[in-house]
Parts: C-alpha cells; sequence; structure tokens
C-alpha cells in the first residue's frame, strides 16, 4: 500500500512539474500557432485560416519594424554601457577591500527589487528638473536602461568571480606577472563567460522594458511600446510572428551556449 | 625572540614598522557605477520625496508648497487601487511560492542531467517579450475560447464567482483572476530562480541523513530542506512581491477598469493627468518606502552580503 | 626584469606579521642557507604559511625585512622577485594547457623560446607526454608534478613549497617526498618546505625550524631535533616524549643530576638547557626498556620504578606500552619486538635507559605544549 503511495508521491510532483512548465510554456505555443493564422479582424485571438502571409511580410506595418530597430540599437547601447559599468564594480567587489560595502550592496540590490513604475516616474521628473522635458527621447531611455540593469551585471559577474580559484591570481603574480598581465592572461579568460552572460541578461532585460521606457521615451516608440499602444486597437499576426522569432532566436542560442559544454564532455 | 636562533645579521638597519598602503584602485572601478547609480535612480526617488509635497500644474511649473495633504488625498482618491495592488500581489506571491517551489525542488533534486535543460525552459519564455505573452493569454483564456468553454460547461466558472474571482459565470478575463493568473504567470521565473539556486546548493546527503532520522519523507523536507531553503525562498518573495505590486501590464491587459492598480495610478497621472505629478509623486514615494521597509527587515535579519 | 643574478642565503631579520591584534608571525630572524632543503614545520596557525607567503611577495609585513643575498626584497613585489611558490592546491590555470601553465613564467619575463626548457622539464618530471592535456584532465600527483615544474623552470633564488603533499594519499605522498629531494639534489636550488607533517618535514630537509605562535622554537637538523629538542613544544611535536617534572639537585663537570619523584636521573650537562632549579627530563619511548618490577636494571641506566602496564599494542615492528607511575603520570615505552617476551597490562614493570640518551629543559615550561596536536602529526 505504501509503495503505491510513494509512487503516487514520487509521480505527483513530476505531474505537478510537467503541468507548470506546460502553462508557461503555453503562451508562446500559442504564439507560434497563431503566427500562421489569418486574423479574422484586426486582433489575433481567433483561428481563421492557415496562413504564411505574417511570416513572409514581416513588416507590413512599417511602425513596428523601426520600432524594432530603435528597440535593438537601444539594447546594443546600454547593453554595452550596463556591462561595462557593472564588470568593474563586481571587480570592486570580489576583489578589493573597501569601506561602505554593505551601503553598496543595498544601493545594487534596490533597482532589482524597486517597482519599475515609481524608477521611471522618478527618473523623468528628475530629467524634468534638470534637462527639461522636450529632451526625452533615445538617450533617456539608454540611460535609464543602464540603471536599472547594471544590478543584474554586477550579480552575474560576481557569481562569475566567485567561483574562481582566488589563488590563480596569485600564481600568476608569483610567476612574474604584472597585474596588467595577470588581468589579461588569466583573469579576463576565466572571467569571459560570465560577461558574456551578464551582457546577454542586459540586453534581454533591455529589450524588452516597457514601464520605464515608456516614462522616459518621449517621442521614441521602442518595440514593446508599439505592442501595448497596437493592444488598443489592432494586434496583428506579425506581433505573434515577432514573438516566435525572439523564442527561436532564445532557444537557439541556449543550444549553441551547450554545444561546446557538449564537445568538451565528449573529448574527455 | 627564541634562544635557538642566533641569526641576527651583523648589518640590519632598523626593524621599523611599514605602513600598509591605501589603495586607491577599487574606488576608481567602482565610481562610474556607483554614480550611475546614484544619479539615476537614488536621486530622482529623493527628489520625488519633495516633488511629492509640492502643487500646480504642468503648464504652470511645480512649487513646493509642502502640500502634505498629497499623502491623504492618494489614500482616499484611490484606496481601490492600492487594495487591488495588494491583494493582487500577495495572491500572485503566494501562487508563485506555491507553483515554484515543487518546481525548483523537482529540477535540484530530480533533474539530474536535465537540471540545466529544464531551467532554460523556465527562463527562456522570460526572453521573449511578455507584452506579447500576455497578450497570447488573451487568446487563451478568450470568453469564446475552449479553455473558457470548458469551464463554463463542468460549473468551475460558478465556483469561482462564488469566491469573488471571477465578475460573472462566462467571462474569464477581465476580473482579478486573469490578472492575477497573468501576475503568476509573469512572475514565477523571478521566485524558481533564487529557490532553485538555494535548492540546488543542499547537499543531497543531508536527504539521506533526514530519511534516516526522521523517515518520512514531509518530515525530512519540513525539518530538513525547508529550513535550508529558507534564504532563496525569501529571495524569491522578495523579487516577486516588490516587482508586482507595481506591476501594471497585467492588470491592464488582461483585467478591466474595476481591477485598476497603482500602477496605472501612477502612470496616469503622471503622464496624462496636468495636475497629477505631485500626487504620482507620492504614491511613488510610499511605494518605494514601502521596498526600503521591507528590504531594511531582510536585512536586518540575514545581513546584506546574501542579496546580491 | 627580474633579478635573477647568483646566490645568497635568504634571511628573514624581525619579520612580524599583525592581522589586526592578532600577531601571526612574531620578530622572526631566519638564515636559510643557500641549496639547502629547508622545512617550516608547525600546526596550523602557527604563523609558516604566513610567513612564505610573505617571502614570495604575497603577503606585506607588518615590520621587519627579508633579503636575498645582499639585496633587500622587502618592498619588492612578487612578479618582479626571483621567488616562486608551489601552491597547496596547485592554483594550475585552467584555461591553459599544461605546456603553457609551465612556460608561463618564462613567457612573462619574455623568454622567446621556451620550447626546449619546457620539455626538459616536464621530462624532469615525467610528464612530457601529456604536455596538451589541460590541469582538470590529470590526477592530483600529476597536478602536483605540473606545479612543481612550473615553478622550478624559472630557476628562482629560492622554491617555496606550501604543504604541497597534503592533498595527495599515503603511497603518493611518500612517493613525491623522495622526488622532491631527487630533484633539489640534482638542481641544487634552495627549498623552503612548509608542512605540519612532521614525518615528511624529517625525511625531506636537511634543516626544519620548528613554529609556535609565530615564532621559531627550534631550528637545526632532523637529527638534533629528535634527539635534543631545546623545549617541550619541540619535544611533544616531533615524535612523542616521556617529559617527568623534577628538579636538579647538583652538576658534576659534565654531567647534571636530577631528582624526579623520588628517582636519581643524571644525563650529560651538554644535554641539560638548565643547570638549577626546576627542570623537565625527557627520554624518547623507544630508548626505554622493561624490566619486571621485582629485577633490577642494568647498572648505569636510569631507573623509574613502580610502574604498572595500562596498555601494550602490538604493533607489528614493536609494541607499544603505556605505564603508569606512581605520581599519576602514563609514560610510553616502544620495545622492538626483537623476540623478548610481552609485557601483559597489570604487570608490574620498572623503566631503564641509556642516560646519554635522556635530554633536560626548562621546568618553567608547560609540559603538555605541542602535546595534542594528533590530527596533523603523520603515523
Amino acid at each position: 500500500m505504501s509503495k503505491a503511495l510513494d509512487w503516487i508521491k514520487r509521480h505527483m510532483l513530476l505531474a505537478v512539474t510537467l503541468l507548470i512548465l506546460l502553462f508557461l510554456v503555453a503562451p508562446n505555443l500559442v504564439m507560434l500557432v497563431f503566427s500562421f493564422n489569418q486574423p479574422p479582424n484586426k486582433y489575433n485571438y481567433i483561428w481563421n485560416k492557415f496562413s504564411t502571409n505574417a511570416w513572409q511580410h514581416p513588416c507590413a506595418s512599417s511602425d513596428m519594424c523601426s520600432s524594432i530597430k530603435l528597440s535593438v540599437v537601444i539594447a546594443v547601447i546600454a547593453t554595452i554601457g550596463a556591462t561595462i559599468l557593472g564588470t568593474m564594480v563586481a571587480f570592486a567587489m570580489m576583489r578589493h577591500r573597501f569601506k561602505a560595502r554593505s551601503a553598496l550592496n543595498v544601493l545594487l540590490f534596490l533597482p532589482m527589487a524597486a517597482p519599475e513604475v515609481t524608477m521611471g516616474m522618478t527618473l523623468v521628473t528628475f530629467f524634468y528638473n534638470t534637462i527639461g522635458s522636450g529632451s526625452l527621447g533615445f538617450w533617456t531611455i539608454v540611460i535609464a536602461h543602464i540603471m536599472f540593469s547594471l544590478s543584474y551585471v554586477v550579480v552575474t559577474v560576481k557569481a562569475r568571480l566567485a567561483g574562481m580559484d582566488p589563488t590563480l591570481e596569485k600564481a600568476a603574480a608569483d610567476l612574474y606577472a604584472t597585474p596588467l598581465q595577470t588581468f589579461r592572461r588569466v583573469t579576463l579568460p576565466l572571467v569571459l563567460p560570465g560577461i558574456l552572460a551578464a551582457a546577454l541578461l542586459a540586453f534581454a532585460l533591455s529589450i524588452d522594458d516597457y514601464i520605464i521606457t515608456v516614462l522616459t521615451a518621449g517621442n521614441e516608440v521602442t518595440f514593446p511600446m508599439y505592442v501595448y499602444a497596437s493592444f488598443q486597437h489592432s494586434v496583428p499576426a506579425q506581433i505573434d510572428v515577432i514573438g516566435s522569432a525572439m523564442l527561436l532566436v532564445t532557444l537557439a542560442g541556449i543550444v549553441f551556449a551547450q554545444v561546446p559544454q557538449i564537445i568538451r564532455t565528449r573529448r574527455a | 625572540m627564541t634562544a635557538a636562533t642566533e641569526q641576527l645579521a651583523p648589518s640590519a638597519p632598523a626593524v621599523e614598522e611599514h605602513r600598509a598602503k591605501r589603495n586607491l584602485l577599487p574606488y576608481f572601478l567602482l565610481a562610474p557605477g556607483v554614480l550611475w547609480l546614484v544619479i539615476f535612480f537614488l536621486i530622482p526617488i529623493i527628489t520625488a520625496v519633495s516633488a511629492s509635497v509640492q502643487t500646480g500644474s504642468l503648464d504652470e511649473g511645480f512649487s513646493l508648497t509642502w502640500r502634505w495633504a498629497n499623502y491623504s488625498d492618494m489614500f482616499s482618491t484611490y484606496n481601490a487601487e492600492i487594495v487591488h495592488s495588494m491583494i493582487y500581489s500577495v495572491a500572485c506571491t503566494v501562487l508563485c511560492l506555491a507553483l515554484g517551489y515543487p518546481l525548483a525542488y523537482f529540477i535540484a533534486f530530480r533533474g539530474g542531467r536535465w537540471k540545466n535543460l529544464l531551467m532554460a525552459l523556465v527562463i527562456a519564455p522570460a526572453f521573449t517579450s511578455f507584452l506579447i505573452r500576455t497578450i497570447a493569454w488573451e487568446t487563451i483564456l478568450a470568453d469564446h475560447g475552449w479553455v473558457t468553454r470548458a469551464l463554463v460547461d463542468t460549473k468551475v466558472t460558478d465556483v469561482m464567482v462564488n469566491l469573488g474571482l471571477l465578475t460573472n459565470n462566462h467571462q474569464l478575463l477581465n476580473t482579478p483572476f486573469s490578472v492575477v493568473f497573468g501576475m503568476v504567470y509573469n512572475f514565477l521565473p523571478f521566485t524558481v530562480l533564487p529557490l532553485y539556486t538555494s535548492l540546488e546548493k543542499i547537499d543531497p546527503r543531508l536527504h539521506e541523513a533526514g530519511a534516516d532520522l526522521y523517515g518520512s519523507g514531509y518530515k525530512t523536507w519540513r525539518y530538513v530542506t525547508w529550513p535550508l531553503s529558507l534564504p532563496g525562498v525569501i529571495a524569491g518573495t522578495l523579487l516577486t512581491f516588490i516587482p508586482a505590486v507595481g506591476d501594471y501590464i497585467n492588470a491592464y491587459m488582461l483585467g478591466s477598469p474595476n481591477t485598476q492598480v497603482i500602477g496605472q495610478v501612477i502612470e496616469n497621472e503622471a503622464l496624462r493627468d496636468q495636475f497629477g505629478y505631485p500626487i504620482a509623486s507620492a504614491m511613488g514615494v510610499v511605494l518605494t518606502a514601502g521596498t526600503l521597509l521591507v528590504v531594511m527587515l531582510y536585512v536586518k535579519k540575514a545581513g546584506t552580503e546574501d542579496l546580491l | 626584469m627580474t633579478n635573477l643574478d647568483a646566490g645568497g642565503d635568504l634571511r628573514l631579520v624581525g619579520l612580524t606579521k599583525r592581522f589586526g591584534a592578532f600577531t601571526a608571525v612574531d620578530d622572526l630572524d631566519l638564515t636559510i642557507p643557500q641549496g639547502s632543503f629547508f622545512a617550516l614545520l608547525g600546526a596550523s596557525g602557527c604563523g609558516k604559511t604566513t610567513t612564505l607567503r610573505m617571502v614570495s611577495g604575497l603577503e606585506d609585513p607588518t615590520a621587519g625585512r627579508i633579503y636575498l643575498g645582499d639585496a633587500d626584497v622587502t618592498d619588492t613585489k612578487p612578479y618582479k622577485r626571483p621567488v616562486n611558490t608551489v601552491f597547496q592546491n596547485y592554483a594550475l590555470f585552467p584555461h591553459l594547457d599544461i605546456f603553457e601553465n609551465v612556460a608561463f613564467g618564462l613567457r612573462r619575463r619574455g623568454v622567446k623560446d621556451v620550447k626546449k626548457a619546457v620539455e626538459d622539464i616536464l621530462a624532469l618530471v615525467e610528464l612530457g607526454h601529456l604536455a596538451k592535456r589541460k590541469p582538470t584532465q590529470l590526477s592530483g600527483g600529476q597536478q602536483q608534478r605540473v606545479a612543481v615544474a612550473r615553478a622550478l623552470i624559472n630557476q628562482p633564488q629560492v622554491l617555496l613549497l606550501d604543504e604541497p603533499l597534503g592533498a595527495l594519499d599515503l603511497k603518493l605522498r611518500r612517493q613525491m617526498q623522495i622526488e622532491l629531494k631527487r630533484i633539489q639534489t640534482e638542481v641544487g636550488l634552495t627549498f623552503v618546505h612548509v608542512t605540519h607533517d612532521q614525518e615528511e618535514a624529517m625525511t625531506m630537509a636537511d634543516t626544519i625550524a620548528v613554529m609556535n605562535a609565530g615564532g621559531i622554537e627550534q631550528m637545526g637538523s632532523p637529527e638534533e631535533l629528535y634527539e635534543n629538542p631545546a623545549t617541550t613544544f619541540v619535544a611533544n611535536f616531533l615524535g612523542q616524549s616521556n617529559l617527568v617534572a623534577g628538579s636538579i639537585t647538583g652538576k658534576d663537570g659534565d654531567t647534571v643530576t636530577v631528582e624526579a619523584h623520588g628517582s636519581r636521573i643524571v644525563l650529560p650537562a651538554a644535554r641539560s638547557r638548565v643547570e638549577s632549579g626546576a627542570a623537565i627530563i625527557g627520554v624518547r619511548p623507544e630508548k626505554v626498556h622493561l624490566v619486571h618490577g621485582g629485577q633490577d636494571a642494568p647498572a648505569g641506566r636510569n631507573v623509574f620504578t613502580g610502574g604498572v602496564v595500562t596498555d601494550a599494542s602490538f604493533i607489528g615492528v614493536s609494541t607499544q606500552y603505556l605505564v603508569k607511575m606512581p605520581w599519576g603520570e602514563e609514560l610510553a615505552v616502544f620495545e622492538q619486538n626483537t623476540g623478548q617476551e610481552i609485557f601483559r597490562p597489570g604487570s608490574e614493570v620498572s623503566l631503564h635507559w641509556d642516560p646519554s640518551q635522556t635530554f633536560g629543559l626548562d621546568g618553567s615550561q608547560d609540559i603538555e605544549a605541542g602535546a595534542e596536536i594528533d590530527d596533523e602529526a603523520a603515523s
């Protein structure tokens, strides 16, 4: 009897897990399916008939594609900025001693936990009072994106540094490497995966941000803003195309990231 | 000095104390990042405090009138929205924990070789525009979609109406239910990730020891796993609840005018209402102060090193 | 470039390191002769590793100076010192293969053609066939040898070894001890080896310095330290000793007489650290023999009577006895198993030994010092 109970208990966890995973993946599947739909009206909520039209003409709405372009450009710049600043902070935290470490921890944690709407709104107030409301636009968006991605970069790089044997840098110094050489030859190669992961994270955060962006955007329209606005009057199938494309790219990226690992284990 | 060593060099200089060298490098490394956050995060939040007691309009400009009534106005005017925000985010956090814990547990302890892949499956959807995914829920939960029809036919919706989750028994959308549903969907990865990190660090041999001591799986979990996973639980809760309070995308897309939350109010007041700035600032201040309070409580208990 | 000119003893003068209120190394004076295999022996926390790190430059002294020959290197950066370290956890660069790991120091110094030097040193440690592997693909013992090769190839004036054999199993450790000794003899460099394993120190080193609480208790050859310890710490830390408190009753030429618990003990004056007053006499368990309580000990020996055997452990090579004396102390006796009878527990026995094997220590010292560190001491 208890064996049966055990079976249920064991597989209940599995069942629950699968259900939850399904829950997480469902919208993506729906997105994928409906990207092949020909919407019956302005909204792509009901299945009409199969059509590859949306995939063939992804930029049917030119506004959408220009918003995508804008989002990508912003994301690239913000990623570079956040990665550089965040990596520097992570190094300082993990390899050096300095005062006010606790205050720094809190300062870095808050942007991750603070409500986006507050950060955006207060930032806009700040911009109003300093550079005037007319200058809201591309650069204010970039500034905001770097601001909220920074902490995530720090966390990611810190984690990678923590996993690195600190003796290695001492060994390098012992073997005649100047601090610069140590950084270039030992530290950097070993931290690089963490820095790349952090950059990826910053990119993802930037490209998908809505709340802070809409507040600091002025007249610019990023892709999330386009989606949000279009929600009011029409949801073309192209939106599902873009969403599915993003998913496929992400999945491809994950698979690619595993490849070196797989090769390594095969070879060893 | 011990008796056995007589090795003093005859011409030894006086052994003076070396001063510890002051290393300025960390400060140079920290400066840009810290300055960025101070200027674009900290100062704005502080200015919001002053903005919250101002009056005026976008046309005429705002002046510091110390109108503390902004705060009481906020509570009286937007009482409903504040309540909504609290209820939805608490519900969302609890549900995320209830769903996220088993998920994280399963991946951490039963995942084996598939651990990384499964976690990727949890995180990956989050990398594709969450707006679009939320719209996708519109499709799934649509009024005449099969999900809704199935629940109506099985009378489940009647039960849900009685529980206050739905407003009528044939609509899943535009209800508190759909809002919380969407929130749980969007915030689940935020809960799962810290939970998984914490659980993954637990030595599986502790489970064996627990099974040895307690016998039952539940007791082992309750007395061994749960306490050890607590830091992850708290981190996950913080990272879910706090953003959830300010979130309004789900309320906007999946809700109705009756499910408005603070976030929407702030955006409205700030962007669309001429006179709204001070009151929007007041709400922002309250939100942030609340966040800070919660974080400080956590820090008092657990210190700051675990924050990041 | 680095200062690699020949020669010079390593001299530490008044070397001190404080971490806040804690003094790790206390006013250390030490000269390590060039070309010797020197061991810094002590329990964890005694300051030996800190001393090593100061010599390598990875730790700044609070006070004192370090000389390599005539050069004062105290303020020289670690990457400019002709000193290399073999780290406890090897610290091999995981992203470089063995060849590049070993060549690292040469490359940083600007040496262009490293191939021959690397191949030679890998041959010395018998790892030539693994040059293209990554460190994670090697066993512990192999990694250890790579670490040694990586340091040696730079022909430093001093090679520092920080408990390098700790992570190896017993058999491998023994093997590596002999290997390292062989390499040192072959290349003739100064090796400074830090360890808590006294057997390791005695096997490998020409000179041992026993460290305790930031200072040196005694320094000398393994024989000197073992046969004639200067302090109770050394007597207890290095092997085992029987220490008995007593007081000096007289000094007659080159003999000192001590009265201990009613017995009259004599020892050579040269082996006594004090001339009068309270003294602690000591003798190694393997120097002591047992006779039945009723019998007389051979003439001319130091004798303790009235002992009762409380434990007799047959080890194979020897039988190790614990004998409880009338004053409560338990003394250890190791009798080699040459076929004589075994004394059962409960037997009444007398202990006797050759007076010239006795050593005398200052009576004011802690008789237990250095004794309780058994999880660190080998066998």
